[in-house]
């Protein structure tokens, strides 16, 4: 009985963290997010725009 | 004295450890071998990278004017491979693998591979220095194609950023086995997760660096017959800026280390200094968009979002930063009883001690210098009026050189006791250390920008130019400038060799560090023993903080009025009517 208590508190206690905290204790969605936003951002989309200026003749 | 013990870890895996008579840790003995090497590495490429700067500064200084044009490129280019990347990263692998094996007190992620990359950087390392050296690979650190080295430079880059990769992976792994072994409770503690903040910045500074490194050293051999000039600068500066953000974020993490070990200082809040962590992973890489500002074919829609919106969400994250770090400084220090007045914390401060006197400037010095100048180079009006010149170097040196040298030197005096077991020998110049090379490093930061705004464009080995067809005269302010930069370019060369030779000479000749001494050899601080905040997780749990609350009204003053003096001077380039 005391060991389902201890088992309930601790679960319960799992669910009470917070989303940012699991998000950041999440190393590698981190890793994931820290390659991907700049890799659209930055590097994608910058290479789309000059692959679009018009070769010259 | 310390104790080694053979201990078994999960999977069979044994791994030796001796007990840090500090702070009671468990350090592995694989990780402390593999810091001293990188660390040593990193000491060594310093000290190279140092004595070409000083050239350059020389040369740099009209009166002296020290070498030739051909030498000045070759040894330009030494420069900024040998400090730009080498030091600064050899130095981070150290520091990633001491906040992950040390700091989470447990054994490294497979060592072995972290030789093979140690021999890696080391092999890279040695191959690009040796080709710039034969004076056929005098393209400078940007490398900008059409200009084409041999491909044993492209190649020597490519081995580099390979081990240094690898070192990442290492690092991450040893997060995994913290986290399995439950060497930590909860989330990891902060200085950790500054250290992951830099290995994920460092994934994408290379991934783009082998995008377009590997292509033009094909390029270089021949296979490939074209690189295109913009496609490869956009791509290139991915790597190239973002390699500088690694070490904003490792610098950031060690001003929070220091404090900690030294006064056991507790961010203010754990949370909040997370999700500035947070938009450094982010946003931060976003900042090479400003090497671009002034390229045609990129719509301003790219221009404005990447630097006028994304780095102000980094720049945020540097707020929150350059605010909790004082925080928790004054909150510590008035735990530690120095609750006198709003500054008595911080007159009271261990100034004597080089690990302390180093971080502070260098938080304050890339702050002031560096943080506002970034600002300003990061936005696309104003950058017109600067963009390469003198300022950006100037810009660079105040954040790589003002900040994150003096940061990463700061800390080496607390490894040479911890990691090295070695006490600091001179420790009086060591107390001054670090004041010659901020200064140095500040009056170099401080000229060249000053030289850029009077128009002084960067790269350039003669700015009288006395053989060209075309004159222009700079004002003479603008060499007085360049004057005082060399100046302060021999200062600074002075705080870094005696940086070199206090360090190595403690490594071979200090005194051995054991239980009875390695409070002491940690230098002069407020509290007798050695802090835990710097392994644990927790806020300082105050906002009672006067004395920061008007140094960061200052930092803000500086800021607004520097910021919009130069809208002023771009209202006063083009007359209107």
């Amino acid at each position: 009985m005391a060991k389902a208590k201890t088992e309930t508190a601790e679960a319960v206690e799992s669910v009470r963290i917070p989303p940012m905290q699991r998000l950041l204790d999440n190393h590698f969605l981190l890793l994931f997010l820290g390659v991907v936003v700049p890799t659209v951002l930055y590097l994608l989309w910058g290479v789309m725009e000059l692959s679009q200026i018009p070769i010259a003749e | 004295m310390s104790v080694t013990t053979d201990t078994n870890i999960i999977g069979g895996v044994a791994a030796k450890f001796r007990t840090c008579p500090a702070t009671g840790l468990d350090i592995d003995l694989a990780a402390q071998r593999l810091i001293k090497a990188n660390a040593v590495a990193a000491i060594v490429f310093l000290a190279i990278g140092g004595l070409f700067g000083l050239l350059v500064a020389l040369t740099r200084w009209p009166a002296v004017h020290l070498l030739s044009s051909d030498m000045f490129y070759l040894v330009l280019t030494a420069h900024g491979l040998d400090v730009l990347l080498v030091w600064i990263i050899f130095f981070e692998i150290a520091v990633l693998y001491f906040a992950s094996a040390i700091l989470l007190n447990c054994r490294l992620a497979a060592p072995r591979i972290a030789w093979v990359a140690f021999g890696l950087m080391m092999a890279g390392a040695l191959l690009a220095n040796v080709t710039v050296l034969q004076g056929e690979a005098s393209v400078m650190f940007t490398s900008y194609v059409p200009l084409k080295a041999p491909p044993n430079f492209y190649l020597g880059l490519i081995l580099f950023a390979v081990g240094a990769l690898l070192g990442c992976f290492i690092f991450l792994g040893t997060l995994v086995i913290a986290k399995e072994e439950k060497t930590y409770e909860g989330s990891i503690p902060l200085v950790t997760f500054g250290a992951l903040t830099a290995c994920i910045i460092a994934v994408f500074t290379i991934a783009s660096g082998a995008i377009i490194l590997i292509p033009t050293w094909l390029w270089s051999l021949g296979y490939i017959s074209h690189i295109d000039t913009v496609m490869y600068k956009l791509v290139w500066w991915a790597m190239g800026h973002s390699s500088q953000q690694i070490n904003m974020a490792a610098q950031v993490a060690i001003w929070y280390a220091i404090p900690a070990i030294l006064l056991g200082a507790k961010p203010l809040s754990e949370k909040v200094s997370r999700a500035a962590f947070l938009m450094y992973i982010l946003f931060l890489q976003l900042a090479s968009a400003h090497h671009m500002l002034v390229e045609p074919g990129i719509s301003s829609e790219w221009k404005v979002f990447n630097t006028s919106y994304a780095i102000y969400l980094a720049v945020l994250g540097s707020m929150i930063h350059g605010m909790s770090i004082p925080g928790a400084i004054e909150a510590a220090q008035r735990r530690n009883g120095f609750t006198n007045g709003v500054f008595e914390w911080l007159r009271r401060a261990p100034w004597a001690n080089p690990a302390w006197a180093g971080m502070f400037l260098s938080l304050v010095m890339f702050g002031f210098l560096g943080g506002i100048s970034g600002v300003v180079l990061g936005t696309e009006q104003i950058n017109i009026m600067l963009h390469n010149t003198l300022y950006v170097p100037g810009h660079f040196h105040a954040t790589v050189v003002a900040g994150t040298t003096l940061a990463f030197m700061a800390i080496t005096y607390l490894l040479v006791p911890l990691i090295f077991q070695r006490e600091i020998i001179w420790p009086r110049l060591a107390k001054w250390q670090p004041y010659l090379f901020g200064l140095g490093a500040a009056g170099i930061s401080l000229f060249m920008m000053g030289a850029g705004t009077l128009g002084v464009s960067r790269r350039h080995w003669d700015i009288t130019f006395s053989d060209a067809t075309l004159s222009f005269d700079y004002p003479p302010a603008a060499f007085l400038m360049l004057g005082l930069n060399g100046m302060s370019g021999i200062l600074a060369a002075i705080g870094g060799g005696l940086f070199v030779v206090i360090i190595v000479a403690s490594v071979l000749f200090g005194k051995k560090v054991d239980a009875s001494n390695i409070v002491a050899a940690l230098g002069p601080k407020p509290q007798k023993q050695m802090s835990d905040a710097v392994t644990s997780y927790g806020s300082a749990g105050t906002f009672h903080l006067p004395g920061t609350y008007i140094l960061v009204s200052i930092f803000f003053t500086a800021f607004v009025l520097y910021y919009f003096v130069n809208w002023k001077y771009l209202s006063e380039l083009w007359q209107m009517g």
